[in-house]
């Protein structure tokens, strides 16, 4: 099989393994509607749009992490990835294949998250979700590497949002500036800078997680 | 290098750290000039900006080891790499802690939002924190070798994407009103207190690497000895 093909099937059985068993999708999409209702009772009536998008991407986090956490559980209860190494594929494309299926369920909650953002709060633009398109290509490339780390310690849940929230701060920061502020083309750039640097490190370096 | 030298490396290095840092305390408290804004208070520049400096090298130093130990596969280079996060933890919480009583006494408040420095090396220090819950949750051996080198690469790669977001986060959040009164060109003087410095605490933080590196073989020995014995 070419590479593109390792990656497709790969991606096709972790949507398959959603389709069948629904245990992530639903939770994440919940998830992000329950955390935006409690935003609001936790925000001042006047608060200004720069709180109100934080505050989105702070819910926008969270769904992630909710995400990965559930992403390998497969990989690690029934030893799929131990199988998935011995397989004659190359390792990146183990990655590549979970990274795509990560960013489906989350843009799965982000298509319920947005409108449910400019239903409570106010209209989403352009910018906004431009930003949050970018943004997932990082969290998904930097979230996946970070997932398989925390899967083979014995924390996991506790591990990855500790390894995780560090890396994301300039996604926080890209993607509030993109769209509270009125000069979006830097914060995108900035978005694309740091999907393009940490991809192409997470690309590199994911053999090294899951062989010894 | 010859083979006393090499033996007595750590001597050699506390010996330099010591002298170069007494020097250095003397000169940034008795011979440099006070600055024209800040004053008095300007001098603690000659600790604080090379102790940043010196956690930097740290954090690039345990990227070049784990960069090494992705390349050859030598497990000695794990050792080293983690060695030289442990010594960029220390520094870094020393840059925050000499920060903040810079910003205590330049502008009131201990901490600062709008010093870059300070709030770069605070997002450093969470990120370097994982590290060590990462290494301790993660059965010894060569994955977690290469997990951990793999996460020394993601710091370097932070460090400067990390230090865009802030200038960028500064425009959007609030702007920057203050500025420490550091001269964009040193004096004589001045330049000549913080090479001294920055040297004294490059050697300072050499001579605890080589220090506690070798307390971490040997811990490593001894395990391997206790494992081969049971």
């Amino acid at each position: 099989m070419t590479f593109l093909g390792d990656v497709l099937a790969l991606a096709r059985k972790d949507l398959l393994l959603e389709l069948r068993s629904r245990d992530t999708v639903p939770a994440m999409l919940l998830f992000v509607v329950s955390t935006l209702v409690v935003f609001h009772f936790a925000l001042p009536s006047d608060a200004s749009a720069t709180a109100e998008t934080g505050l989105l991407w702070v819910a926008l986090l969270f769904t992630a992490l909710l995400g990965l956490v559930r992403a390998f559980v497969a990989e690690r209860e029934e030893r799929v990835l131990d199988g998935l190494v011995l397989a004659p594929c190359d390792r990146s494309a183990i990655w590549l294949g979970k990274v795509i299926g990560v960013m489906v369920f989350l843009m799965a909650a982000e298509v319920v998250a947005l409108p449910a953002y400019a239903l409570f709060f106010r209209p989403v633009g352009w910018e906004l979700v431009a930003a949050v398109a970018l943004a997932d290509v990082g969290l998904a490339a930097v979230g996946t590497l970070l997932g398989a780390m925390a899967a083979a310690g014995r924390a996991r849940e506790l591990l990855l949002p500790l390894l995780f929230l560090p890396l994301v701060i300039p996604i926080v920061v890209g993607g509030v500036g993109a769209s509270a502020t009125g000069d979006p083309g830097r914060y995108l750039a900035f978005l694309g800078l740091y999907d393009a640097v940490f991809a192409i490190l997470s690309w590199a370096s994911f053999e090294y997680v899951v062989t010894e | 290098m010859s083979t006393s030298l090499r033996n007595n490396q750590n001597v050699v290095l506390a010996a330099a750290a010591g002298c170069l840092l007494l020097a250095g305390t003397a000169l940034a408290f008795y011979w440099v000039p006070n600055a024209p804004i800040e004053g008095f208070r300007q001098r603690i520049f000659y600790f604080h900006v090379p102790i940043a400096l010196t956690a930097y090298a740290c954090f690039g130093w345990a990227a070049w080891k784990a960069l090494r130990l992705l390349w050859t596969r030598e497990r000695r280079y794990d050792l080293e790499s983690y060695t030289a996060v442990h010594m960029g933890v220390i520094f870094g919480i020393l840059t925050l802690v000499t920060g903040s009583i810079w910003a205590r006494t330049s502008w009131g408040h201990w901490w600062v939002w709008g010093s870059r420095q300070l709030v770069l090396f605070l997002v450093l220090f969470l990120f370097y924190a994982a590290y060590f819950m990462l290494r301790y949750s993660v059965e010894p051996g060569p994955r977690r070798a290469n997990m951990s080198a793999v996460y020394a690469l993601f710091g370097v790669a932070l460090i400067p994407i990390s230090f865009l977001a802030i200038r960028l986060a500064e425009d959007l959040v609030h702007p920057v009103v203050f500025t420490h009164d550091v001269q964009s060109k040193l004096t004589g003087s001045q330049l000549l207190t913080f090479v001294v410095c920055l040297v004294g605490m490059l050697s300072l933080a050499g001579s605890f690497y080589v220090n506690e590196l070798t307390g971490k073989r040997l811990d490593a020995r001894l395990r391997e000895l206790q494992e081969a014995l049971q």
